[in-house]
């Protein structure tokens, strides 16, 4: 029973953690006032990146740093249209999505379908801390991925949070005309913000390929890209509570097969992480509750300095 | 203390498309002074200012501070030199806490700075000037008065010696007026300056040391406060431009057709801004409201319209009450409005004139048959409209965006006066309008009059208010101060009324 | 050197229409260089597609298959962006069409008549998209709640749903280990124009609502209402319009004709419910289709049936040089791309200056 529950979490950690990275990317977008619907394409294309480059040098690493690289120039093509063409930025992520979903599935079935990956990065026990009953093997027994991105929200967290840097970022999110005329230059901040976003994105996507299931199979993101925007409205916006909403979807994702012993369907589990995130987002935007909630207010509006 | 001049603006003239906005101004500020910048809306105060704090660059002239001339290209540059600016409209990001809307855009914070020391430096400031405020709290649960504090101490934290207030007693209570006067006088008992842009003339007698008064961009005179009285400071702030009666008004004034009754009406905010107000408005009439903005007239103009609710009290049109029947059956019941803001009221941008001419008639006959608009008659009465009114365009189905202000007024006039209506609410229907356009839409309304209509005219250009209406009443605070004709009117009694001294009724 | 916009004054129509064609074209030579980059002849690729979807009848018909859903969903889109509705959930309301027809063609009445069953399906396929479309939509009206989340939200419950459905209670023949339910009645099945696969009652209702639409949109009293909603929610409060009303019509509207979509793949194609064959994305890809037709219906008809002509391409390309239909995707997403950051020149002059 232990060792079920044991696999469980273990289970839950490890498909969190892509999509802990590409939430916190979103959330550092949609601060700044941009709403990054391209998510799923992004990570598709990063699982992509990430597989060939490991494939083709023989070195993770530089696998994975291929996958963010490219994830931030997705991330910069969504700025760009959302930023200078103050294209509607709906439509653009969407496109995004599209076509990323399309070169990774064009390029993957053509070359790698079936091509397993020789490497595999490596589990890495910390020392000591791994051995504490439960919790050890639970926290400290991980690759070092999921490490990053346990140490990523912390600090994501603190900047957001706790420094000036964050302050700026939540100011253009929220009041840009206010955040322009204190003399922020709200483009500057919303285009890094949107580029960091589509990097971690990125980052999420190799995740999958290299860590997760060490192989390149089209259609693998399977809405994880979909699910980290509504961890980002169901984790308010903040990094910490991303986590434990991180754990939280992917454990119901784990979850979804091993209940179905108990006559659950597995389906109808599968509908709780959306579920969830329309209902704290209707409680989110009352009133009142949308002031603690910290939803930016200029989310998805292009700013036009001197445009009513 | 007489050669401790802060700052010296010399012969600043600043000009906007259609508007001289500053005329050869010349201003002082002393250390240790407060100084007050008076004058109507629109007289030129917060554009002078705007050029002192580097918002705008003035056309002539020379700033000089602290004796050196300088010029201010930025805000930025501005708060270099020391000076600092508490806006109408505050800046604040309200889910923000205050000790992070201070160190915002505060250039020599690093980036990645722990909060703690910002907090200990804003409760000492807070604590040498009285002005309690809590540097965690966020900004969204402060009231309007803590704001302002919030917004003083921005300042200071940057070092400023020169504080420019514009109009800061509009959003205050008296107790919290009390309190920022304490405060400034602790300020400049430091040897800072402060100016005090403000309308309000007992307040200018209560805190200022000197005014400077400014009409329609040009300084009528720098006075000593303790020299001087309010009747002079109206007298300087209104002038004294004959308005005689202009227009060929018949005198057929006949029955009572609007009644208003003990009426209460909150602002966006749900604060009281009608505070029991009664009035009665005959046909043939135009009653005009006078006041500067911000005193409850736009509130009451858009409870008679039926866009907003009324709390308490009561509004009788030709014997029917109209009272929050919603604005579909008002606009039925034969109530015309004129909206304030033309743009995003009035019309609506993307759709071409005919769309717009039948925005609120568009559901009756002939306008439409059951389902489907009747194009027909639209296009002939829309074009019948356009000759009529001399809107200036090529067609019917020119979008309405690329109109200029004048023919949009134009437009709304058009729709709302064809209609036969009972009353007609105006706000401000000249503002932004060049003098060509101006004259029509005032004799429009004149004609209107002479015709048998109601007229509710709100506006905060005081000599349109005397030269078009037969009574008008005066509105400070949310109250009537005063109901005259406007062969009564004499200029230093509606300043009075307008600023809050003199209140009969 | 800079560049300055300019807000520009006046778009003709010639200017859109020009500026859309331009986008287009630039994103189909865009995609030329990416099929070069992957080794296959553009020039090739291109002419498989529209000789494979307009070179033959059987192309045609194929196109025209493909076309109907598209047109189904984009047209209620149309009607919804008018509004400001930005209603991404066409393809959850489109498969709760399905579901519904499913539901009511095997097990609410599967002896009857062709007569009752298929007005039926239509009718509770229209019911059941818009009622899936109005949780959003009320949620919207009453809380403020942001509509394009929802949306995207109830399209994975719906998805979720299918599955569930297809797997669980009302699971039927597995085919190549694909879930299905079972056939539904031959009474059910929606008829077809010989020879091919058009289900022609869907095919006139879709082509009878972009018409009906049309008119009411740029003709009707309730027309004129979501234009002005759509256009300024201030100026609809001053004329007395209620948003509530408008932007719950729309949603119905919208989703029901998506159901409708649903309905038809099901009743007229498939014949059957399954999650992965009913909606190869319909709902995302009507989006485009709306999106370049610029929210008027009959140019979105024809935008759909242009998307239509690339799906089926996306088929040929399959077959004969081996591409995986995701191929269709990357058309899709640049020709959107092109088509927003082309909208740029149509809202502002750009100005070079030196």
């Amino acid at each position: 029973m232990i060792g079920d529950v044991e696999s469980l979490l273990n289970a839950a950690l490890r498909v969190s953690t892509p999509l802990l990275f590409a939430t916190l990317g979103e959330i550092y977008t949609e601060k700044s006032g941009v709403i990054n619907l391209g998510l799923e394409g992004i990570m598709a294309m990063g699982a992509l990146t990430a597989f060939s480059t490991t494939l083709l040098t023989g070195n993770i690493i530089l696998g994975v740093i291929a996958a963010t690289i490219t994830g931030g120039a997705m991330g910069f093509i969504h700025a760009f249209m959302s930023i200078a063409l103050r294209a509607n930025q709906i439509v653009s992520g969407l496109a995004i999505t599209m076509l990323g979903l399309g070169i990774s599935e064009l390029i993957g079935r053509i070359h790698y379908t079936g091509v397993p990956l020789p490497l595999r990065l490596q589990v890495i026990p910390i020392p000591y801390l791994s051995n504490i009953p439960v919790v050890g093997p639970l926290l400290f027994n991980h690759d070092p991925l999921t490490y990053l991105s346990l140490v990523l929200a912390l600090t994501m967290w603190f900047i957001l949070f706790k420094t000036k840097a964050g302050i700026i970022i939540r100011a253009v999110g929220e009041n840009p005309f206010a955040a322009d005329a204190i003399g922020i230059n709200v483009y500057i901040v919303r285009y890094l913000c949107t580029v960091v976003g589509g990097m971690l994105t990125g980052l999420g996507g190799a995740y999958l390929s290299v860590v997760y299931r060490p192989a390149f199979q089209p259609g693998m993101t399977a809405g994880l890209g979909w699910i980290a925007v509504a961890l980002t409205i169901f984790a308010l916006w903040s990094p910490l509570r991303a986590i434990f909403g991180a754990a939280l979807f992917g454990g119901l994702r784990a979850l979804e097969f091993r209940l179905q012993p108990l006559g659950i369907p597995p389906n109808i589990v599968a509908t709780l992480p959306y579920l969830f995130t329309i209902i704290v987002l209707t409680i989110g935007t009352r009133g009142m509750m949308r002031r603690i909630v910290e939803a930016p207010s200029s989310l998805g509006v292009p700013y036009v300095r001197g445009e009513k | 203390m007489e050669n401790d001049l802060l700052v010296r603006m010399h012969n600043i003239t600043k000009k906007f498309p259609g508007v001289l906005a500053n005329d050869r101004v010349n201003f002082e500020l002393r250390a240790g002074e407060i100084h007050a910048l008076v004058g109507e809306n629109g007289a030129g105060k917060t554009t002078l200012m705007n050029i002192l704090y580097g918002i705008y660059q003035p056309d002539d002239g020379e700033i000089y501070i602290r004796g050196r001339r300088t010029v201010i290209k930025s805000p930025k540059e501005a708060i270099k030199l020391g000076i600092g600016m508490v806006h109408q409209h505050f800046t604040l990001i309200s889910t923000l806490t205050v000790a992070e809307n201070i160190i915002l855009g505060e250039p020599s914070t690093r980036l990645i700075a722990p909060i703690k020391d910002v907090e200990n430096r804003i409760r000492r400031i807070s604590e040498s000037y009285g002005l309690k405020v809590n540097p965690k709290a966020r900004v969204w649960e402060l009231s309007v008065g803590e704001r302002q504090k919030v917004e003083i101490i921005k300042t200071l934290y940057r070092g400023a010696e020169i504080l420019i207030l514009d109009e800061p007693t509009s959003v205050l209570t008296p107790m919290e007026i009390v309190e920022l006067f304490r405060v400034l006088r602790r300020m400049v008992n430091e040897e800072k300056g402060v100016v005090f842009i403000t309308h309000k003339l007992d307040e200018v007698l209560a805190i200022g040391d000197r005014a400077t008064v400014l009409r329609r961009g040009r300084v009528v005179g720098t006075v000593d406060v303790s020299k001087t009285c309010r009747e002079e400071l109206a007298e300087m702030m209104i002038g004294r431009k004959v308005v005689a009666n202009q227009y060929d008004k018949k005198s057929i004034v006949g029955s009572t057709i609007l009644e208003i009754e003990n009426l209460c009406v909150n602002d966006d905010k749900g604060l009281e801004a009608v505070k029991n107000v009664s009035l009665q408005i005959s046909k043939g009439e135009i009653l005009g409201i006078a006041g500067v903005a911000g005193n409850g007239q736009r509130e009451l103009a858009e409870a008679v319209a039926g866009l907003r609710r009324v709390k308490h009290g009561r509004i009788v049109l030709d014997g029917e009450e109209i009272t929050n029947i919603g604005v579909k059956k008002v606009i039925e019941k034969g109530v015309a409005y004129i909206p304030e803001d033309r743009i995003s009221m009035g019309i609506v941008s993307d759709l071409n004139i005919a769309e717009n001419i039948i925005l609120r008639k568009y559901r009756y006959k002939p306008y439409s048959n059951n389902l489907f608009l009747n194009f027909k008659f639209i296009n002939s009465f829309s074009a019948e409209l356009i000759d009529k009114f001399n809107i200036v365009t090529s067609s019917i189905n020119t979008p309405v965006k690329l109109l200029s202000g004048g023919n949009i007024q134009k437009l709304i006039l058009a729709r709302e006066l064809s209609g036969n209506p009972k009353l007609i609410v105006a706000v401000n229907p000249t503002a932004g309008l060049d003098i060509g356009a101006t004259d029509y839409v005032r004799r429009k309304l004149i004609e209107m009059r002479n015709n048998g209509k109601a007229i509710l005219l709100v506006s905060e250009d005081l000599e349109e208010v005397i030269s078009l209406s037969d009574r008008i009443v005066v509105m400070y605070g949310g109250r009537i101060t005063g109901i005259l004709r406007p062969e009564d009117v004499s200029i230093e009694k509606i300043g009075l009324l307008m600023t809050g001294g003199g209140s009969e009724n | 050197m800079r560049i300055k916009l300019e807000k520009r004054e006046n778009i003709t129509r010639t200017l859109s229409i020009t500026v859309t064609l331009f986008s287009v074209l630039v994103a189909m030579i865009f995609i030329g260089l990416i099929f070069q980059v992957i080794g296959v002849n553009p020039v090739l690729a291109y002419i498989m597609i529209f000789h494979g979807s307009l070179g033959s009848i059987y192309g045609l018909s194929e196109t025209i298959v493909k076309t109907i859903p598209i047109l189904l969903c984009s047209t209620g889109l149309a009607i919804a962006f008018r509004a400001a509705m930005f209603n991404i959930g066409a393809e959850g309301q489109l498969l709760m069409g399905a579901i519904a027809s499913t539901y009511i063609a095997l097990y609410v009445i599967p002896n009857s008549q062709s007569i009752i069953i298929i007005p039926l399906m239509f009718i509770m396929g229209f019911a059941a998209g818009a009622l899936w479309a109005l949780i959003p939509a009320i949620l919207k009206t009453k809380l403020s709640v942001n509509e394009v989340i929802t949306t995207l939200m109830m399209n994975y419950i719906a998805e979720q749903l299918t599955m569930y459905l297809t797997t669980g209670p009302w699971r039927g023949v597995e085919l190549w280990g694909f879930p299905y339910t079972e056939n539904i009645p031959i009474q059910a099945y929606l008829p077809c124009i010989s020879g091919t696969r058009i289900h022609y009652p869907t095919l006139i209702i879709g082509l009878c609502a972009a018409a009906l639409i049309h008119v009411f949109i740029s003709r009707s009293k309730i027309g004129y209402e979501i234009r002005v909603v759509g256009g300024s929610r201030e100026a609809a409060r001053y004329a007395g319009i209620s948003y509530v009303r408008v932007a719950l019509i729309t949603m119905t509207i919208s989703g029901g004709l998506a159901g409708v979509a649903g309905v038809g793949e099901v009743a007229g194609i498939h014949h059957r419910l399954s999650p992965f064959k009913i909606s190869s994305g319909y709902g995302y890809t009507a989006i485009i289709a709306a999106w370049l037709g610029k929210l008027n219906p009959i140019v979105t008809l024809v935008a759909s049936f242009f998307i239509g002509t690339l799906l089926v391409g996306g088929d040929i390309l399959q077959v004969k040089l081996n591409l995986p239909y995701a191929t269709v995707n990357i058309f899709n997403g640049v020709i959107l791309l092109f088509i927003i950051g082309g909208e740029l020149l149509l809202r502002y002059r750009v100005r070079v200056v030196m």
